[in-house]
């Protein structure tokens, strides 16, 4: 290991190391280790019945509308958080953390309230002939609520330290706005926007809490996997919730590590030599 | 381009960053704005690009008044203190950017070539494929620059141009940059706080404080004739003594100076390091040394006069003085300001 000067190294490494491996590693192990336990013809089976095959389209496509819902509307509330100051700025920032303060299953109550048709959303769109409460949209919302603070915290310190001169030097060049905004400052947020997206849409794939409210819940429509899982577990077939869960897993797996391999890209810029 | 301030005042809240400054820059002028932090320069210098909007008076480009033209349409070209140069586009992408955004549309085998053209200008043959992060920073100064001049401004500003650089890249690069500029006649303004820089690179120097011009001129003339005290100090080094103006003579710790003209009354006299001479013998102001610095061109001397004065002046480095010794300085010329 490579000498430093700096004290207390090798102690931290042990010691998160450590807890890395108990809190982590091990419950996941484990997850896998019962998968595993099912012979091969078994977890293919059960990963890929029709009812479990539904549950993964409405979860990963949920998510990843939430998700790009999240990418535009984070980026312009820490833009806004970040370039003005208004009357209640305070109180607006304070508010992006509250999904994360929130019991999700609370804020899964609130919403239903709000969009079934009778509630004061769901009356207005139900007029309008849409339907938000126990369909997929619901289920979408419910994510979004749950994963907003991920964009806005991760970007809003980088626009924050972003130099003025940089956009000063971009303006004195000639560059209209919009040029600015997509060939300066967006190519400069595009890391931390990733790793915003990539916590966010995590977080959607595991939701649970703030979704069974207003899904609805039903089999091959608007059963998340999350529900499918704690059904089986209901159910004591732990080998099948272990299989379907580490699905989940998998999925969360390869974007995390998508993510990553496009914000290496994304920052080729800094390597030195 | 010439350019012309009139009477152009900015207030940041409560502070009054440039009071009514009026002042004309020839077209292919090379002109220094100095002045201590807080001058009012860097304001002015970015009123001038159109990066502030002044808050009262006119600032005109040729006959055009340019005062509330935005800084994109003004036809500037701005070199930042730090560079401003953007992080994740190579050295070629940083010159290119000017010519891709600009509403006057190229080919592609234009901006290439320009490119190319520039980038030999700027020295930097070969490195256009390096990012930022992967040159030094006089490598980055001369792309700042290069990327300045790719939209063919009408006047070249430029911001503590070599404030972040140490003293040997900051002395080549004043050469170079005075090169580029005999080359290619633009107008160029330059903000320092720096004396040296301002009198070895400027045409003309405008020596500003708390917002307004105090003394503008060649380097030869701030220097051989500086108006007030606070440009003779600004300026260099120099030893202050208290005076009495009486009959057309300075008096100071008993050496006299001849200053017809001047009303009776107190005053202060003030003279260079090398207006200063040494001697064991008198006459002149005795005086007992109290340190001695080296320095590669001399031997920097501090001295202390009988009346508790502080004195600096130089001698030849092969001149054998120590602390402790006595002698007599002379004063060969000195300038006298009264004072109040």
């Amino acid at each position: 290991m490579r000498r430093n000067v700096l004290p207390g190294l090798r102690l931290s490494l042990g010691v998160t190391l450590f807890y890395v491996g108990l809190i982590v590693v091990l419950p996941l192990a484990a997850l896998v280790f019962k998968a595993a336990s099912l012979g091969p013809e078994d977890y293919w089976r059960i990963v890929s019945s029709s009812r479990a095959l539904a549950s993964y389209r409405v979860t990963v496509l949920s998510a990843l509308g939430a998700t790009v819902f999240n990418l535009f509307f984070g980026l312009a509330l820490a833009w806004v958080l970040t370039r003005y100051r208004f009357p209640g700025w305070r109180i607006v920032d304070a508010m992006v953390d509250l999904p994360f303060a929130l019991p999700t299953a609370v804020a899964g109550i609130a919403l239903t309230a709000l969009f079934t048709t009778n509630g004061w959303f769901g009356s207005i769109l139900a007029d309008l002939g849409i339907k938000v409460a126990y369909t997929p949209l619901g289920i979408m919302i419910a994510m979004c609520f749950t994963s907003l603070p991920f964009i806005v915290r991760t970007v809003q310190p980088v626009l924050e330290d972003l130099d003025p001169a940089l956009e000063e030097a971009a303006l004195s060049l000639g560059g209209s706005d919009w040029e600015i905004f997509r060939k300066v400052i967006l190519p400069l947020l595009t890391p931390a926007l990733l790793a915003g997206v990539s916590l966010s849409f995590a977080r959607s794939l595991g939701e649970f809490g703030a979704i069974i409210f207003i899904a609805g819940n039903q089999p091959m429509s608007t059963e998340i996997t999350a529900l499918l899982v704690f059904i089986r577990l209901e159910e004591y077939d732990y080998q099948a919730a272990a299989a379907i869960a580490s699905v989940l897993l998998i999925a969360a797996f390869v974007m995390l590590a998508l993510t990553n391999w496009m914000q290496s890209r994304a920052l080729r810029y800094t390597v030195r030599g | 381009m010439k350019i012309r301030l009139e009477n152009v005042v900015k207030t940041f809240e409560t502070f009054r960053a440039v009071r009514d400054v009026s002042l004309t820059i020839e077209s292919g002028e090379l002109v220094a704005l100095l002045g201590p932090s807080g001058s009012g320069k860097t304001t002015i210098l970015r009123m001038v690009a159109g990066l502030e909007y002044a808050d009262g008076g006119h600032i005109y480009f040729g006959d055009q008044d340019a005062t509330d033209i935005p800084v994109r349409d003004r036809g500037v070209g701005f070199v930042f203190q730090h560079y401003a140069l953007f992080p994740h586009m190579t050295v070629a992408e940083n010159i290119a950017f000017g010519m891709k955004v600009s509403k006057v549309k190229r080919e592609k085998a234009a901006i290439d070539a320009r490119v190319v053209e520039l980038l030999r200008l700027v020295r930097l043959e070969g490195l256009g494929d390096r990012f930022p992060a992967q040159i030094s920073g006089g490598q980055r100064q001369r792309v700042a620059l290069a990327r300045a001049l790719s939209v063919d401004p009408k006047v070249l500003l430029l911001d503590e141009p070599f404030g972040a650089l140490d003293a040997n890249v900051r002395h080549d690069l004043r050469r170079w940059l005075r090169e580029i500029h005999r080359e290619l006649g633009i107008t160029t303004i330059f903000v320092t706080h720096d004396q040296e820089e301002a009198l070895d690179l400027a045409d003309r120097v405008v020596i500003l404080k708390d917002g307004h011009i105090i003394q503008q001129g060649t380097a030869e003339e701030v220097c051989r004739n500086p108006q007030s005290a606070f440009v003779m100090k600004f300026l260099g080094d120099a030893n202050v003594l208290a005076a009495e103006v009486r009959d057309g003579k300075a008096y100071a710790s008993g050496a006299a100076i001849d200053v017809s003209g001047m009303a009776d009354g107190k005053a202060e006299l003030y003279a260079r390091p090398a207006d200063l001479d040494w001697s064991a013998q008198g006459p002149g102001i005795p005086a007992s040394i109290t340190r001695v610095l080296d320095r590669p061109d001399g031997r920097r001397v501090l001295a202390t006069t009988e009346t508790g004065d502080q004195l600096e002046f130089d001698v030849e480095p092969e001149r054998a003085v120590k602390a402790g010794e006595g002698g007599f300085v002379t004063l060969r010329r000195a300038k006298v300001f009264a004072l109040g």
